[in-house]
């Protein structure tokens, strides 16, 4: 069993850390034994030796490369062999230094040893460090080398200029072979090494074979990946600082130097490039940093309230992104160009307040239910057109409508979905319980939390969950009466099924009585009778949640356990209250759609009574036309839903602040002063304050975004609303939770319960995505509102009707005719053919044009595009005149065209001749919209 | 403001950034906040430092349990008295910022954690550790039999090698398998 755990730990231990302090330590053992060495024996001859090997090898070498160059460079050659000389005697006082260094470092390893030499595993870390320290100390001796101590001076003697030479020429040269044999990248000594010899090789950097450019190139960088690394040191400051200087020195100073003739410049400019680059970004990450909303604030409540608390500001952040980037959306690509390239308001019926609801348009209560103005705006689904094409970009507007809608959905799934990946990436393996001991003990603690209430709390939550473990530990081995532990367990699960279906229920009764109040008029009912089903609603998600949390106590489980399920429980209300909605509205579309047909139906007769009234006026009378507000229209049932929808995310932002509003700041108040005059402790008795209720929050959140993505298809505005929504509630919630709450007992704990809520969200986005495609998909969308409206339906409908007209038409012309030349006939008996001829040729080519005239003037209006009337009516705001729809169109004739014209034109008041019928009121279902 | 800034350097901030996973706001903030705690006359020094005493003071600091642990840790004063230079201070926030990694966290967790410095934790370690995250109210305090179940529970679990102790790769082992050290593990100015 223990190698098993050995193995695994071996597996999943971030192995650089092992591995590396065992070879740090290897090496640092060949060291310490190499220095022993070195400071007790004097061989002084050998090393001597070893020498002048040395020093004729490098000469050799110079020769070698020299050699080709010819013999003018001796003179050169010796400068530089002082130079060399030079730097010798510069190292050997470093190397004096250093050894003096590590006696004292072996001195203080004695002193510690006892203690210190109890595990040796333990200690190989420490070694590590301690070799590394020694090497800074090294490095900042020579900064101030003239406070050497006494002691030193004494070694220095001690040992003689000899010796001193001859070891640092011995280490030289076992760390070269050491750099060259081990794999090992970072060894200290070796770039310390390196550096005093590079100091040389600087020089002859030209004669340096290959091997040694590539060997000065690893070393350039090692340099850099140690620049890079050195943050994730845990060194002190100092050191850090010295290895970095030194380093950042090493690498300018031999960077530019590699490379050659052409290569050099492109290498040199790389790396300026590189550095360049570097900088830009640390200022980009800094600018980042800085350009984020709401930092500070959310910093603050972090440190007042820990982690699981800031953890729902950051969710609301991160919501409040997510509905910018639809804001914009739905915004730049629908909104904007409809309210700029779009037909304006009062152009067409759909586009304008019917008649009947004129009056009230403006009212507050209608526009704050999104009723009058607002229903015919942008906002809703209804009062977009389906041109074509907008403007003069020739902007697409349904084709962009449909993408935008799909667009939304998308990226929210894109986003929820990738947000979940990198969560679970960070928290890795998670829950796995075979350290809890150990995580309660080592990770419990928040080190966020600066104030003494919550730190109070915590230290209590901690016990508890410290004994409660224990206990769970003790009790695993005996379980007592489970049976009754079970009983009870199905006992809660049936209570809280009965309350759900009860919710359920009663959220669809009162949708329905609602419809039977909007079908008698609203006008004759209470406030309450209005607005019980968002009443309802909000009640039911206040108070539900409080008695589950009742029912729960029934079952005894684990606090973690329960909070899931209770969590899970709320899901299941607000997911069951939201879906009794739907079907509601869904019933409500049927209605709605049974009173398009019977609208639908009396727009043909009405239609066809225009018509005859046309034919019954005299054709010369000019055309009185209907103003749009009088036309008679469907109802429209995608700006009813989506107005529903906009209701129910106004009330339930409402209802939040509200609560917020007397649930905390007016308990808070209360408790703070009525406390001076009470009879017992209201601070820490009964009412107490508030606590901030995450998984409450963030569940609202959650499903308030649910309806957003359900309903934005229908009303483009509820993302912008919901971005309103959002920036208040940072701020109001912000301040409620610094003023009036206090830090909560039961601690939650954010990072685990992060991808919890993802997880929630991602369900309500498909729950809520579901019911938007079912409606898109299967329901004929309506015929006269909306970029999508049933143009072939409707003309399928409207076309019987227009080709009986026509034929009626060309019977009468007909009749007409005959009547005419009946009457020329008549009029040729009558009077006598000599002396009224040219009068009678006269009278007769009069009729004759009369008839031709009123031909074309029907004409003209079936396929002229029929703007005459519009100029007639408005003479200042003619259509625009895009699209020529009429004059596009062929025959004339064709009935078909006629009806497409008709159709991009609404239901058109405005046949010529029509007499006074102004007030063309029909049968019409009453609305069921509550206005 | 302006004697703050002209205080760090340009260079050194830089280096700062460098060696530190703060951001430049951050340090100056940090430094704003060390210089407060600085007697006038130290403030034009570089290397001022600023008591134990002082510095748990800091309203982010003044309710952690390991206040005293943690300046001791970071402190590289030569009378271990836990007073921090702004280096140190740094070194401080650098490890608890929000974007360390869980290496270093865990590295400076141990030595936290590793009340008498010995490079384990061993029993008397887990029991004052114990006794920090129970806060000093004695009612709170578990009994001596719940904390030897609690500690030999501990060691079960973490001892991997079974020498009654916990060492570093061992915590780290434990540590990077845990859900919510990254995350709690932070202290923001």
């Amino acid at each position: 069993m223990v190698e098993k755990f050995f193995q695994d730990h071996e597996r999943k231990m971030p192995r650089d850390s092992l591995i590396t302090s065992e070879n740090d330590s290897e090496q640092d053992a060949g060291l310490s034994l190499q220095e022993e060495h070195e400071s007790k024996t004097h061989r002084t001859k050998r090393r001597d030796g070893d020498r002048q090997k040395k020093k004729r090898r490098n000469e050799r070498r110079k020769g070698g490369t020299r050699a080709g160059e010819g013999e003018e460079d001796l003179q050169a050659v010796s400068e530089k062999r002082e130079r060399s000389k030079r730097k010798r005697a510069k190292s050997k006082q470093e190397t004096s230094r250093r050894e003096n260094n590590e006696e004292e470092e072996a001195q203080l390893t004695g002193g510690k040893g006892t203690k210190a030499r109890k595990d040796i595993r333990n200690e190989k870390t420490r070694r590590m460090e301690k070799e590394e320290v020694r090497e800074v100390e090294e490095n900042v001796d020579k900064g101030k080398k003239k406070q050497g101590s006494t002691k030193k001076g004494e070694k220095k003697e001690d040992g003689g200029k000899q010796l001193v030479k001859g070891k640092a020429r011995e280490v030289k040269k076992k760390k070269h072979k050491k750099a060259e044999t081990s794999s090992e990248p970072e060894t200290s000594e070796e770039d310390d090494d390196e550096e005093e010899d590079n100091d040389k090789d600087v020089v002859r950097l030209e004669c340096l074979s290959p091997e040694e450019l590539e060997k000065l190139k690893e070393a350039v960088d090692e340099r850099k990946k140690l620049i890079q690394s050195l943050r994730g040191k845990p060194w002190a400051m100092k050191k850090k600082l010295v290895t970095l200087r030194e380093s950042q020195e090493f690498v300018e100073k031999y960077e530019g130097a590699l490379g050659k003739g052409k290569g050099r410049k492109l290498y040199a400019y790389k790396v300026l490039m590189t550095k360049k680059w570097m900088k830009f970004q640390r200022d980009f990450e800094n600018f980042k940093t800085a350009c984020i909303p709401w930092e500070m604030k959310i910093k603050e409540i972090e440190s007042h309230f820990g982690s699981s608390v800031a953890s729902y500001f950051l969710f609301l952040r991160w919501m409040y992104g997510i509905n910018m980037i639809l804001f914009g959306l739905t915004f730049g690509l629908v909104m904007v160009p409809e309210a700029l390239m779009g037909r304006p308001y009062g152009s067409m019926p759909r586009k304008t307040v019917p008649r009947a609801e004129e009056a009230s348009a403006m009212d507050f209560a209608v526009l704050w239910d999104f009723g009058g103005y607002a229903q015919y705006s942008v906002l809703f689904y209804g009062y977009y057109n389906n041109q074509r094409t907008v403007g003069w970009l020739k902007f697409r507007m349904p084709l962009s409508y449909f993408l935008v809608g799909v667009g939304t959905v998308a990226y929210s799934y894109m986003v929820v979905i990738r947000t979940m990946a990198r969560n679970a990436n960070e928290s890795g393996v998670g829950d796995d319980n075979s350290f809890n001991f150990s995580w309660k003990m080592f990770t419990s603690w928040d080190y966020l939390i600066g104030n003494a209430e919550t730190a109070d709390n915590k230290f209590a939550s901690i016990t508890t969950s410290f004994k409660e473990a224990i206990l769970e530990e003790q009790e695993s081995h005996k379980d007592d009466n489970i049976h009754l532990t079970r009983f009870l367990r199905v006992l809660a699960n049936f209570l809280v099924l009965c309350c759900l279906a009860g919710s359920g229920y009663l959220i669809y009764f009162v949708v329905r009585r609602s419809q039977k109040f909007a079908l008698d008029g609203l006008e004759n009912h209470t406030w309450w009778e209005r607005n019980e089903v968002n009443m309802v609603m909000s009640l039911l998600g206040m108070f539900c949640p409080m008695l589950f949390d009742v029912i729960s106590t029934l079952e005894n489980y684990h606090p973690r356990v329960a909070l899931q399920w209770q969590l899970g429980r709320i899901f299941a209300l607000f997911l069951g209250n939201l879906y009794t909605f739907i079907i509601a509205l869904m019933d409500e579309i049927n209605l709605k759609r049974k009173e398009e047909k019977i609208v639908k139906f009396n727009i043909t007769t009405w239609e066809a009574s225009l018509y005859n009234g046309t034919v019954s006026e005299n054709s010369t009378a000019s055309p009185v036309t209907i103003h749009p507000a009088d036309v008679p229209r469907g109802p429209c049932w995608e700006t009813m839903v989506g107005q529903e929808f906009v209701r129910l995310i106004i009330s339930d932002t409402m209802t939040t602040y509200i609560t917020l509003l007397i649930g905390d700041f007016l308990r808070a108040v209360l408790v703070r002063f009525l406390n001076y005059c009470w009879c017992w402790d209201l601070e820490a008795g009964f009412p107490s304050y508030s606590e901030f209720d995450v998984s409450g929050n963030v569940l609202g959140l959650i499903f308030n975004q649910g309806m957003i993505w359900m309903g934005s298809f229908y009303a483009p505005c509820l993302p912008a609303l919901n971005v309103i929504r959002l920036h208040v509630s940072m701020y109001l919630q912000c301040w409620a939770v610094m003023c009036c709450n206090v830090p909560q007992e039961r601690v939650f704990k954010a990072s685990g319960s992060n991808n919890f809520y993802m997880a929630m969200l991602l369900v309500i986005l498909f729950l809520s995505t579901l019911p938007a495609i079912y409606t898109i998909v299967s329901i004929p969308p309506s015929f006269d509102c909306g970029p999508f409206r049933l143009a072939i339906y409707y003309l399928q409908s409207t076309s019987k009707s227009y080709r009986e007209a026509n034929v009626e038409l060309k019977k009468k012309l007909q009749m007409q005719n005959e009547e005419n030349k009946r009457k020329n006939k008549r009029a040729a008996l009558k009077a006598q053919m000599d002396l009224e001829e040219a009068r009678m040729t006269a009278q007769e080519q009069q009729r004759n044009n009369n008839a031709s005239v009123q031909d074309q003037e029907n004409d003209t209006d079936i396929h002229g595009s029929g703007q005459r009337p519009y100029q007639e009516k408005y003479g200042c705001n003619p259509p625009p005149p895009v699209g020529g729809r009429g004059r596009q169109m062929p025959s004339s004739r064709d009935p078909g065209s006629r009806t497409y014209n008709r159709g991009n034109h609404g239901p058109s008041g405005y046949l010529p001749g029509f007499a006074r019928q102004s007030e063309p009121r029909m049968y019409r279902v009453p609305s069921l919209q509550r206005h | 403001m302006g004697t703050t800034a002209s205080q760090l350097s340009k260079e050194s901030l830089s280096e700062y950034q460098e060696l530190t996973f703060l951001t430049k706001q951050e340090i100056l903030l940090a430094h704003k906040r060390f210089t407060e705690l600085l007697e006038k006359h130290e403030k034009d020094q570089i290397d001022a430092r600023v008591s134990m005493g002082k510095i748990i003071t800091l309203p982010e600091l003044k309710s952690n349990p390991f206040k005293e642990r943690i300046c001791q840790v970071f402190s590289t004063s030569e009378q271990k008295d836990g007073s921090l230079t702004f280096e140190d201070f740094l070194d401080l926030l650098s490890a608890f910022s929000d974007s360390a990694t869980l290496e270093i966290k865990s590295h400076y967790a141990f030595r936290i954690f590793d009340f008498d410095d010995d490079g384990t934790l061993d029993c008397a370690d887990l029991e004052k550790l114990v006794n920090c995250l129970t806060g000093e109210t004695n009612d709170a305090k578990l009994s001596s039999t719940e904390m030897k179940q609690l500690i030999s529970n501990i060691l079960e679990e973490s001892d991997i090698d079974k020498d009654g102790t916990v060492n570093l790769s061992e915590f780290q082992h434990v540590i990077s398998r845990s859900p919510d050290f990254v995350s709690s593990f932070k202290i923001v100015l």
